[in-house]
């Protein structure tokens, strides 16, 4: 079997798509939830952690439910022309899935960390709630929100189960890095696992180091609070 | 154009029920309660940031809130503005951004003069750039008044501005405050539990106490006749006795054991009566109206006044720690101590307060 970069590619663009999509739906999702104390917030709460406590075999099995023909929505997809289920899609939404999870607990939390004063006095100086959650919220939460986006985009780079399930092992379509590892060592191809092994080691390592300079270069005005 | 703002709201909760109605106009009117009373959500409500239940808001003619006609304006709209407690500067903004956070609507260089402006009307000129944690207190305030006044609102709501502050630094603050709000062609509400800086900078005094409404009216009339228990306690009076109709001029101290000689007339539904500690005078010879012998239980020395837990020496008086607690001068202090004891304490029948026990419209 000859080397191919195909899963570094893959890999790559699953989990910075899927990270981009979780920042902004988590995001979205804690704002919501730090503004709401209705009766709905804890069943919410316990929709959106649950894929964080499922074994990802489960949460492949019912993304396969749930995408598949014989669901409604699998259903709609398929008269679009939509073929979601063994493709590159299928791959982004079962990281995006299990990521998720990471990015919302972490943004609400550091979201409910934030003085609430900061915003009243947002508000009363005419600031919408866009303007004040971007401008105010955010950047006060934006330790705990970083710490979320790398831990969203760690376990959608190393996401295996669910990708495995619903999308498959397709060279250069679905192959991720994990799954790829791991055909080459069921082949008895080490070498080849090894390459991967070191590269998806590369890709984390580096992902790391630019997230903590990024996040320390926009928190370096915050370190330290009113003296 | 006339400066009025009306407010007349409720707020229900489980345990806990707001009801406020007051007027206020260009005077500033002082919000005085104790913590917990609900002075600061009226404050709140005001500005926009807690729906009350029921009522109705209007500033200048402006209808901010009315249950009725489901008008409720968001806070951004209600042009107030709203000094906080705990300053709530935007750390991750230089000061000059904090001052300019509610001006993103003009031009930046309208935006930059405006600034520019504020900054030295409050003194921080060349401070542009720091961060308020680079800030001392006082100056952290000053610029969280920069940035309130920088929106040109109608109306300024200030909450407990001062507490946060060192005992030094709180008078400086007051004087700008006063100058602040003297100038300040609008309404402003000025919310606080210390009795003292309500009566030093505002005019009109609302009293608050477990969400009600007590008293409201000028500040020297609620501090002179509180007429109800809790005003006077709220206003800072430290000595209280139930009180009974003895004579047409005379009403019986029952926690105290004497019978006083009081100023007319005697209101109707008298309960109680109270005076306050440093109306009260101290001196080692007997005879006079409303004086009484009486013991020292125990002194606090404060650095310019002292405080005396007195005891009646009445054979009526109830069995108790003290009865009356005096605030006198050092001097006076200091020219009494030598004196053996009894020593007679007067109750001025002018200084007497007489109270009803609480009611709902104060």
């Amino acid at each position: 079997m000859e080397f191919s970069l195909a899963p570094l590619r893959v890999s790559v663009e699953t989990s910075i798509v899927a990270t981009g999509i979780t920042f902004f739906l988590g995001l979205a999702a804690a704002n919501w939830r730090t503004r709401t104390s209705g009766r709905c917030g804890p069943v919410m709460d316990t929709l959106f952690i649950v894929p964080l406590a499922l074994p990802p075999t489960v949460v492949g099995y019912l993304l396969l439910l749930l995408l598949g023909r014989s669901s409604p929505l699998g259903k709609a997809l398929e008269s679009l022309g939509l073929q979601v289920l063994f493709s590159w899609p299928a791959t982004l939404i079962a990281a995006t899935v299990v990521a998720f999870p990471l990015m919302y607990l972490s943004a609400r939390g550091a979201l409910e960390q934030v003085n609430p004063s900061f915003l009243h006095a947002a508000r009363t100086l005419g600031a919408s709630e866009w303007t004040a959650f971007w401008k105010v919220a955010l950047p006060l939460a934006w330790p705990g929100v970083l710490a979320g986006t790398i831990l969203a985009f760690a376990r959608a780079l190393g996401e295996f189960g669910a990708t495995l399930m619903i999308a498959g092992n397709i060279p250069g379509k679905t192959q991720t890095l994990p799954i790829a590892i791991f055909f080459a060592a069921e082949a008895g191809n080490m070498r080849q696992a090894l390459a991967w092994v070191l590269i998806t080691l590369g890709i984390a390592s580096a992902a790391l180091v630019a997230f903590n300079t990024w996040g320390r270069r926009r928190r370096g005005t915050l370190s330290g609070t009113r003296g | 154009m006339i400066v009025e703002l009306l407010v007349e709201i409720q707020r229900e909760f489980k345990d806990f029920k707001l009801e406020v109605a007051f007027c206020a106009g260009d005077k500033t009117l002082g919000i005085l309660g104790p913590s917990g009373s609900g002075k600061s959500m009226t404050l709140r409500a005001i500005a926009g940031l807690e729906t009350p239940t029921r009522g109705q808001i209007v500033l200048n003619g402006r209808t901010l809130f009315d249950s009725k006609r489901g008008i409720n304006l968001p806070s951004r709209r209600r042009r107030m503005g709203f000094l906080l407690q705990d300053y709530a500067l935007f750390p991750h903004m230089t000061v000059a951004e904090n001052i300019g956070f509610g001006l993103r609507h003009l031009s930046r260089h309208e935006a930059g003069k405006k600034v520019a402006e504020q900054m030295a009307r409050v003194q921080l000129q060349g401070l542009e750039d720091r961060y308020p944690r680079q800030l001392s207190g006082g100056q952290q305030q000053r610029a969280a008044l920069a940035r309130a006044l920088a929106i040109d609102p109608e109306a300024l709501l200030l909450d407990e501005p001062l507490s946060a502050l060192d005992i030094h630094l709180r008078s400086q603050m007051e004087a700008l405050l006063i100058e602040t709000l003297s100038a300040f062609r609008g309404v402003s509400l000025y919310v606080t539990h210390n009795l003292e800086e309500a009566y030093r900078i505002s005019e009109e005094i609302v009293v608050i106490s477990k969400g009600k409404e007590i008293a409201l009216g000028p500040k020297e009339e609620i501090f002179r006749d509180p007429r109800t228990f809790t005003v006077a306690q709220v206003t800072g009076c430290k000595n209280f006795s139930r009180a009974r109709l003895k004579s047409a001029d005379e009403v019986e101290a029952l926690d105290w054991g004497c019978q006083l000689r009081v100023c007319l007339p005697i209101p109707e539904g008298m309960d109680f009566l109270g005076i306050r500690a440093h109306h009260l005078s101290l001196s080692d010879a007997g005879g006079g109206v409303n004086t009484f012998p009486c013991g020292l239980i125990r002194m606090i020395e404060g650095p310019f006044r002292m405080t005396l837990y007195l005891k009646l020496l009445m054979p009526e008086a109830p069995f108790v720690h003290h009865h009356l607690q005096a605030e006198i001068t050092r001097e006076k202090w200091m020219s009494l101590k030598e004196r053996p004891f009894p020593w007679y304490v007067r109750l001025d029948p002018e200084r007497i307060m007489l109270l009803r026990k609480d009611s709902a419209n104060g």
